[in-house]
């Protein structure tokens, strides 16, 4: 099971803006096969650094106005919001020690 | 120590583990942490491959193969080879992970990778505009003009796949003559929402945070500039060669060498299928059956060395 959560518009504002730590938002979708093979890897790193970030996984299909109002335009576009704002923005697959490299800065 | 260890999981590399694996030996697949399944993993509906006649969905053709070669006791393993040691009786092949695999037998099945147009702004804008896959970033177009840059079988995919969000889709090539068999060429000629722009190279791609254009140089001489908010790029691919360019011989395309209809490398014990090997048909069904002769090399070769 995914040990990353995924949100909704509902939950969005609890989960993410509102989030004390910061959070990394995988905008997904499930036609995409990149998308599919990074989640594991997402679930990975949330597991390893739960103590430090959280992971939520948004399905740009269901909420595409989120993806529209975060101007997505690749996927899967991870995106790192701290205190409500977007502060990093990571796009495309990538093996663990990348990603973990790309978002070293948060999970230290 | 493994009898066979395949590096890759498109159509070359599963095919041959489900021949290794029916012919119990226990191959390991090294997938790729990101690409397991290949190229097809970002195709939509694939026409042409044999036994599918209302065709089939690439990631479900892959799916399929990929199950198959497990249920026929095939391993995988959802990481990346990160360096090879392939000279010696013993092949070694490191992972992402750090754990160190040893081999009798490797095939090399990597395939290729997207080629960049080279341009300065193209990383920057990675992610942001541009992108080498219609399937996955299409939909983020809608009611958007974008352009495809490409004269092959791929960008008229993309092409024609793009005008079921964009309102217009830009096609983009260097030349007036196209690489594209005459099916798709004609289809995407036929869809009134594309409009070929030829004899035009891409110079340059604009935009401060996002694409907002591109420039061309035309063959006349003078240069242009589209505004378009999106840029998918399929100009071609090379052989993923990297991890094994110093140690097989590559033939002068850069793909692996193979002696004859063989699979079989310059190393004894290396075979290699698929793409990485092909410089002319790159098909799906192509680099499946190459799959399967070099499983079937592996094979004889392990026999013959037990022996």
């Amino acid at each position: 099971m995914s040990s990353a959560r995924d949100v909704t518009d509902l939950t969005f504002e609890a989960e993410v803006l509102l989030n004390d730590k910061p959070v990394i938002v995988d905008f997904w979708a499930p036609w995409c096969g990149p998308c599919r093979a990074v989640s594991p890897i997402l679930d990975a790193i949330a597991e390893a650094h739960a103590d430090k970030i959280d992971i939520v996984k948004l399905n740009v299909d269901d909420f595409p106005d989120l993806a529209v109002q975060y101007n997505i335009l690749n996927i899967p576009a991870m995106k790192v919001f701290r205190g409500g704002e977007v502060v990093k923005t990571v796009v495309g697959a990538k093996p663990r020690p990348a990603l973990e490299q790309d978002l070293a800065e948060f999970l230290a | 120590m493994r009898e066979l260890v395949i590096i890759g999981s498109g159509p070359a590399g599963y095919t041959a583990a489900i021949y290794a694996a029916r012919a119990d030996l226990s191959p390991l697949v090294i997938t790729s942490s990101v690409e397991m399944g290949g190229d097809l993993m970002k195709t939509t509906e694939v026409d042409n491959f044999p036994g599918f006649p209302e065709g089939v969905m690439g990631p479900d053709l892959m799916m399929g193969m990929q199950a198959q070669a497990e249920r026929f006791g095939a391993e995988l393993l959802f990481d990346d080879a990160t360096a090879v040691d392939l000279a010696g009786p013993v092949k070694r092949i490191t992972v992402g992970n750090g754990d160190v695999i040893e081999a009798k037998t490797v095939i090399l099945s990597m395939g290729s990778e997207y080629r960049r147009l080279g341009l300065a702004d193209e990383a920057r804008l990675s992610g942001f505009g541009v992108s080498w896959c219609a399937t996955c970033d299409g939909a983020f177009f809608r009611n958007r003009t974008v352009a495809v840059v490409g004269g092959g079988d791929s960008a008229m995919e993309e092409a024609t796949f793009l005008t079921k969000f964009a309102d217009k889709v830009l096609l983009i090539h260097r030349s007036d003559q196209f690489r594209a068999s005459p099916a798709m060429l004609n289809r995407a000629k036929a869809d009134p929402k594309i409009e070929f722009v030829t004899n035009a190279s891409v110079t340059g791609i604009l935009g401060a945070d996002t694409v907002a254009g591109v420039s061309l140089a035309m063959a006349d001489g003078s240069s242009r500039t589209l505004d378009v908010d999106g840029l998918f790029i399929a100009v071609g691919s090379d052989p993923r060669t990297a991890l094994i360019a110093e140690q097989v011989t590559l033939t002068d395309t850069g793909n692996v060498w193979v002696e004859g209809r063989s699979s079989r490398t310059s190393l004894n014990g290396v075979f290699a299928a698929g793409d990485i090997i092909d410089p002319t048909y790159r098909q799906a069904i192509v680099a499946a059956g190459s799959g399967a002769v070099a499983a079937m090399d592996a094979q004889h070769f392990l026999e013959a060395s037990n022996d």
